[in-house]
């Protein structure tokens, strides 16, 4: 619990940095395009949202943390069951997680700016959910598991999703420019990229060290 | 000294590790889920930007 805590809240912060510095700009320049596009019929009563500025920096900066502790108790859950014996092992199980919650349902889901054309939010939830178990399941076989056929369900589970296709609207396209699109994309591959390597590689050794005092 | 590999391990404490471990799992499922799924309004506007930087499905 401790290892996940630590863990989780040190690669959120490094991940808020990003966002403060990187992210939020691309997010508000893209939202003054869906602002200037949208047809002012809003709602009589909008929900509760953060002001822009420090509200809303502090609302994602708790909303990452929620998820660096998340995804941190998973991979400490799976240390239980699979011990890594170094640091070095943490940065494949994090290069795991990366692609599980990002890289994976990103291929057929790619990150998108306000303003976007989706499909169905339903539909992409429910294509998401279904690949990340998937490729979990897909890394699982693959790679802990030495029997050939097993390997072999393990690669199918990881290719499914992609063959059965991510929901995509009729028409797509974005108010906001092409350029600020591949800025966006590129931010959020590099910023959960380093999340993901920072919480695995902290998380294991953390772990190992928690074992370490636990058998002195 | 490293952690003794599950297979080493006694059946009690076999299953002491298979239930802290589910717990663990489950617990950050959840906390994921909130986070990236939760249908109500004010959570997914406060999660807004955290949702779209992390790449969840979004409005």
């Amino acid at each position: 619990m401790l290892t996940a805590t630590v863990a989780g809240s040190a690669a959120a912060l490094v991940l808020t940095l990003a966002q403060v510095l990187w992210i939020s700009p691309l997010i508000l320049e893209a939202e003054t395009y869906e602002e200037a596009a949208a047809t002012p019929d809003q709602p009589e009563h909008p929900a509760w949202q953060p002001e822009n500025g420090w509200p809303r920096t502090l609302a994602t900066a708790l909303a990452n943390t929620a998820l660096g502790l998340g995804y941190g108790l998973i991979l400490t859950g799976l240390y239980a069951l699979r011990p890594p014996v170094n640091a070095v092992q943490g940065l494949a199980w994090g290069l795991a997680g990366f692609a599980v919650f990002f890289a994976s349902p990103g291929l057929g889901l790619p990150p998108e700016l306000p303003g976007s054309a989706v499909a169905e939010l339903s539909l992409r939830q429910h294509w998401w959910l279904g690949t990340a178990l998937a490729t979990a399941a897909g890394l699982g076989l693959l790679l802990l598991q030495t029997r050939p056929t097993l390997r072999a369900i393990g690669l199918l589970a990881f290719a499914i999703p992609h063959l059965y296709g991510a929901p995509h609207p009729a028409i797509s396209g974005s108010v906001a420019p092409d350029a600020l699109l591949t800025q966006f994309r590129l931010a959020t591959l590099a910023a959960n990229a380093l999340f993901w390597l920072l919480l695995g590689g902290l998380s294991a050794a953390m772990f190992q060290r928690m074992i370490r005092e636990e058998t002195r | 000294m490293v952690a003794q590999p599950f297979s080493d391990l006694t059946e009690a404490s076999r299953l002491h590790r298979i239930i802290a471990s589910f717990s663990a799992v489950l617990l950050g499922s959840l906390l994921i889920l909130i986070v990236g799924f939760a249908p109500v309004d004010a959570v997914h506007n406060a999660a807004h930007d955290t949702r779209h930087s992390a790449d969840f499905p979004c409005h």
